[in-house]
């Protein structure tokens, strides 16, 4: 089977692997890279537990084909503690919005992606963007009221 | 066509743990040379919590720092024997085997901080800070530290406890057929708000009132969390869940979370919670545990919801717009029990 070389950033870092003839991004980011951050959930794009951004959108990475991100910058949720931790990191601990944690790198990537391009995003908004993610545990809420809290300014950096 | 609302209650009690072969739980604490605990449990937290409040618990009784205490449950082969975390067992079983071992442990640190100090153990007392002192006079003092390099370098001691909770199986008395399956009961009321619609059979849950009698909440957040999540979960059960819609024929299951539906973000209902506390009095420190009881009521209260909307009852789970439809059809269209 044919290996493909990637060259990538990974959270800002560049990186360079080779991929397996069509290995699916998740599996070539936690087997070939080492991020363990995006979670196999379905591994079909029904759950969200894998969702990364490329180039600053959001993706279901058991989806997308790892040869595809060369050249590109793919974020997960082990990037977004850049020194401190983000913002939504901070207020997912404040609003108690995990439970088993499952969910919660796919929930953290949803939302940096949509406070990345709407700062200021409505409850409904919100709804929105995490509505590809699915989660078990926590009622949704402590999710919601976690981004919201984040958009209006009320979390501590 | 038309939108029918309806209110529904419920309420519920929930056993705490169960009564099979006994229901026991084991728990070790030891501390290690720098003064910090370690809690030995073979059950393990889902989510829920159960390391938080054991770490809670074991501090609380060790009268250290909760940074102090480490709660490891790595491994069932090694740790002490335990029967799970289920039946909502884990704060009360778990909670009540930490602190026998907790004190266990905390009995052997004082004997070592007496040494030290050349005072009676019994005359010692812990801040909670991280030092043990003499009562009424706090510069005669120990850190738990140097009371744990002493017992382990110089006094030969160890610092350790066993602790075991164990409810005994209740027979059932032939005669009679009596018996006394739970030792510990929690409750909860639930006022659930429908809106049913009459011409696609759809069920929304518009808002969810609910008190919880949890005994002591050792951990209110993590209660709360319990509760709002649970109460989520039970909505799902309600109105959306099933493995197989036509049991016992396996025809039209889902397959995956494509056809698996359940509320996403945007089905959600306001659920105001109020929490009663009343301690209970064989659980560490008055706790019982909110468990799957947090769940539970919203199901009977959403179906008496729709009872109330629009007269037709259903009992089998979950309330799909099928069921409702083919239930107006019978009683031939909405019958609501009463204005709201």
């Amino acid at each position: 089977m044919a290996k493909k070389p990637v060259n990538f950033t990974l959270n800002g870092q560049d990186r360079a692997a080779f991929a397996d003839d069509g290995q699916n991004l998740l599996e070539f980011l936690r087997r070939g890279v080492g991020d363990l951050s995006p979670k196999y959930g379905c591994g079909q794009g029904a759950c969200g537990a894998c969702t990364v951004l490329i180039d600053g959108e959001t993706q279901l990475s058991c989806l997308v084909l790892a040869e595809t991100v060369d050249g590109k910058a793919v974020r997960t949720a082990s990037g977004l503690a850049a020194g401190a931790l983000d913002p939504l990191q901070t207020a997912f601990m404040e609003h108690f919005s995990a439970q088993c944690g499952y969910c919660t790198p796919g929930m953290l990537m949803s939302a940096r992606a949509l406070l990345d391009h709407n700062p200021r995003p409505t409850r409904d908004e919100v709804i929105e963007a995490i509505s590809g993610n699915l989660c078990r545990c926590t009622g949704y809420e402590p999710i919601i009221s976690a981004i919201l809290a984040v958009a209006e300014g009320r979390v501590r950096a | 066509m038309a939108l029918h609302r309806g209110r529904g209650f419920a309420a519920i009690n929930y056993p705490i743990g169960m009564n099979l072969g006994g229901d026991p739980s084991q728990a070790l604490v030891h501390s290690n040379p720098d003064g910090k605990f370690t809690v030995a449990l073979s059950a393990i937290d889902l989510g829920q919590g159960m390391k938080s409040v054991t770490r809670q618990i074991a501090a609380e009784t060790l009268g250290v720092p909760i940074e102090d205490v480490y709660v490891d449950t790595a491994d069932s082969d090694t740790g002490p024997h335990d029967m799970g975390s289920f039946a909502s067992r884990g704060t009360h079983r778990m909670g009540n085997a930490v602190i026998q071992a907790s004190l266990e442990a905390r009995s052997v640190m004082l004997e070592a901080a007496a040494e030290e100090l050349e005072v009676d153990a019994a005359d010692l007392v812990t801040d909670g800070r991280g030092n043990i002192h003499v009562k009424g006079a706090p510069s005669r003092s120990i850190t738990t530290m140097a009371a744990a390099q002493a017992a382990q370098f110089k006094q030969g001691r160890t610092i350790a406890g066993r602790g075991i909770f164990l409810i005994p199986l209740s027979e059932v008395d032939p005669e009679t057929g009596e018996m006394t399956p739970v030792s510990c009961f929690a409750h909860a009321a639930m006022l659930v708000e429908v809106e049913v619609d009459d011409e696609t059979g759809e069920v929304a849950v518009l808002d969810m009132q609910s008190a919880y009698e949890v005994g002591r909440a050792l951990n209110p957040k993590l209660v709360e969390q319990q509760l709002r999540g649970g109460a989520w979960m039970g909505m799902s059960h309600a109105i959306w869940e099933t493995t197989e819609p036509y049991y016992p024929a396996r025809e039209h299951g889902p397959r995956d979370f494509n056809f698996y539906l359940m509320p996403g973000p945007g089905d959600l209902a306001p659920h105001h919670i109020s929490v009663l506390e009343r301690p209970a009095p064989d659980g560490p420190y008055g706790g019982k545990g909110p468990g799957e009881m947090c769940a539970n009521p919203v199901l009977p209260a959403v179906v008496n919801a729709v009872y109330d909307a629009i007269g037709v009852r259903i009992d089998d789970l979950p309330v799909t717009p099928e069921k409702v439809l083919r239930g107006l059809k019978a009683i031939g269209g909405a019958r609501p029990r009463k204005a709201l």
